[in-house]
């Protein structure tokens, strides 16, 4: 069973990972978006540490919403509203239990992604968070390590898409060649909810395969 | 009909000055004596560019005079927030995404609103600026 210290180290390595990768984020934003993703990301997972730090939510539907809210009013770009949809969604699927399987994170998180792709209108293919979030939670019923893999995987797919979402539709097919920013920053959630699962009992991998290396 | 209260109009922008000269402009070219209530909610709380929820709630709530408030929107996390902000049930009663050019849309839509008209009737004059071609 999962519990809030589970979801609090979930969104501190997320945290701890857009920090990392910031520089990496937003270079990946520069020849197809506003060159802030990473940027913007580092401030809204800094306020969701810092906010969970100080208010210590003691469920973990409580965690996401917080860390949702956190990112929706201190974002300030696209990935504010998106990623907070994720997270508060989830979070209010799983409701005020002190403790979740991970079938019901599962089910709660394709809530979750599902209302990402209804807020921002995309489809897998867009070039989008969805494309790395999609097979991520279609792999969650096989590990969590496996749902990582799947989002690394579905990043880097996005490198030959076309973008039709976002400022990057704006640049039709001169959007191919380059790995969507948002898909790579959802690979690092995942990567990062792997990696609390690995704390979480020694038997999960290791989680050596975290997708920030994956260069394209 | 003058008694009743005018639909309030936001203008959502990623840049703060962008939102308010265009509230400045629509405001200027309405002119009339009833005003709408028109309010800018541009870029960040910090003056940088991009979207602030608080501040697009906090400029929502300014404008409403209980005749329902009128967003118009820039575009990409402008659109994203309000229309997540309208879920959430964070703006007054019948607030509205106004789907709508900006600049032509705000006017049209200030114009409307402070000559009394109601909510369906501003969105539907900011919504035609959409045909007003220009070449």
């Amino acid at each position: 069973m999962l519990d809030a210290e589970f979801f609090r180290r979930w969104m501190t390595a997320t945290a701890a990972a857009v920090d990392r990768e910031a520089t990496r984020l937003t270079e990946l934003d520069s020849p197809i978006g506003d060159a802030d993703h990473g940027s913007n990301l580092r401030r809204g997972f800094t306020a969701v540490a810092a906010a969970l730090e100080k208010e210590a939510p003691a469920t973990p539907g409580a965690v996401l919403v917080l860390a949702g809210r956190q990112l929706i009013s201190t974002v300030g770009g696209a990935s504010g509203p998106l990623y907070g949809t994720l997270l508060r969604r989830t979070g209010k699927e799983l409701g005020e239990a002190t403790e979740v399987s991970e079938e019901q994170l599962a089910t709660a998180l394709r809530a979750g992604v599902a209302a990402v792709a209804k807020l921002g209108g995309a489809v897998a293919g867009d070039k989008t968070m969805i494309d790395a979030l999609e097979p991520a939670v279609a792999a969650l019923d096989t590990s969590f390590p496996a749902a990582a893999r799947a989002a690394a995987d579905g990043a880097e797919a996005t490198v030959p898409l076309i973008a039709r979402k976002g400022r990057a539709s704006y640049l039709g097919e001169r959007s191919i060649g380059h790995q969507d920013p948002g898909a790579t920053s959802s690979a690092l959630l995942m990567a990062a909810l792997a990696e609390a699962a690995s704390t979480d009992d020694g038997s999960e991998a290791t989680g050596g395969d975290h997708g920030d290396g994956a260069a394209g | 009909m003058t008694e009743s209260p005018l639909v309030g109009i936001v203008l959502v922008s990623h840049s703060g000055p962008v939102a308010t000269a265009v509230a400045d402009l629509a405001s200027g070219l309405a002119g009339g004596k009833a005003l709408a209530p028109v309010a800018a909610a541009g870029g960040t709380p910090h003056g940088g560019l991009g979207t602030s929820a608080d501040l697009i709630a906090a400029a929502a709530h300014s404008v409403d005079r209980g005749a329902g408030v009128a967003l118009l929107v820039d575009l990409g996390s402008a659109v994203l927030t309000v229309k997540l902000l309208l879920d959430d049930g964070d703006l007054p009663p019948r607030s509205r995404l106004v789907d709508a050019p900006f600049v032509e849309g705000a006017v049209a839509a200030v114009v409307t609103a402070s000559a009394g008209a109601d909510l369906d009737a501003v969105e539907a004059a900011a919504r035609e600026a959409y045909a007003y071609h220009k070449g």
